[in-house]
């Protein structure tokens, strides 16, 4: 089973880095962006024999105890049997 | 009066705090490695600069899990001092013992420079000697100094005079062109509400000797003296 966590910032906080990306992105001459926001991917491999739901509510754990900090940041996670 | 400095893998201005207690302070200051966990012999407790866990992750975001976080945490919360300086502000961030983020500066350059900050309060252990809206120069090294926070956290500490520094420029004005990483608010250090933590960006332990530029750093580790001093 593996588990997919998305990490991205919160709309409210700014992403100088998603800015300049979005800026070379630009000189590309791709002209129809809006904007652009960096966030993270983690994939973790699960060993154990947990349930999907288990491996969900685990997951949602260390995503918030530690991949992401819930003062800037929001995250998503996927189960992938 | 013992000072303790603590050491995560990756630390790199543990020495130089270590000298300032040592040489400045005058007093005893041990290097505690993360792993310990016993802090009853210490007054005071430094989180140095550097790049802990090599800033993987987020800056501070491993540091936190460190087992020594937890002895911190205790130490703080019986009212003894923790000063966490450029990456140990982060790590206060990331651990929860001070409120808001730190997150990339706002023109993507590692900053390594000197600048100016005003200091804002001095109702805390590290500032009571200081003067109120005096100008201290202290150079800052880092890449991810711009301080974040909600509009309630703000409020809050701007109501319970916990920001004690700003970013400012040489008259003491703290502008938008003074402010270096794009920190909300121009805030370069905060306190807790307690006031006994406190952390920032610039490095007073870097700017302790003319020699290096800048000796304004040195009250602040003369207050902290000051405070344990009167304790004892």
């Amino acid at each position: 089973m593996k588990a997919k966590v998305y990490v991205t910032l919160k709309p409210s906080v700014l992403d100088p880095q998603g800015k300049a990306i979005k800026h070379s992105i630009e000189l590309l001459g791709y002209n129809g962006i809006s904007d652009i926001r960096q966030g993270k991917y983690f994939e973790i491999a699960i060993a154990g024999q947990q349930t999907a739901e288990q491996a969900r509510e685990e997951t949602m754990r260390m995503a918030h105890d530690v991949l992401s900090n819930p003062i800037i940041e929001d995250f998503r996670v996927e189960i992938e049997e | 009066m013992k000072f303790g400095v603590i050491v995560f893998p990756g630390s790199n201005c543990d020495h130089d705090a270590y000298h300032v207690i040592s040489k400045h302070v005058g007093q005893p200051v041990d290097f505690i490695w993360h792993r310990d966990t016993d802090l009853r012999s210490y007054d005071a407790v430094i989180i140095p600069g550097g790049f802990s866990y090599g800033d993987y992750l987020r800056a501070g975001a491993l540091a936190r899990f460190s087992p020594v976080m937890n002895s911190v945490k205790e130490f703080a919360a019986k009212g003894n001092l923790v000063l966490g300086i450029c990456n140990g502000f982060q790590i206060l961030c990331e651990a929860g013992l001070l409120p808001g983020a730190l997150i990339r500066n706002r023109d993507l350059h590692f900053i390594c420079d000197h600048i100016d900050v005003r200091v804002e309060s001095t109702n805390t252990p590290f500032t009571h000697e200081l003067k109120a809206g005096g100008v201290l120069r202290m150079p800052i090294a880092h890449a991810d100094g711009n301080f974040v926070c909600d509009e309630g956290t703000l409020d809050e500490l701007r109501r319970e005079d916990r920001i004690v520094f700003r970013y400012c420029d040489r008259d003491g004005q703290a502008t938008e062109a003074a402010n270096p990483n794009g920190s909300r608010d121009n805030i370069a250090g905060i306190c807790n509400r307690e006031r006994n933590v406190m952390g920032l960006m610039p490095h007073p332990e870097r700017a302790c000797e003319d020699l290096l530029g800048s000796s304004d750093g040195r009250d602040v580790f003369r207050s902290l003296a000051g405070t344990l001093a009167t304790a004892a």
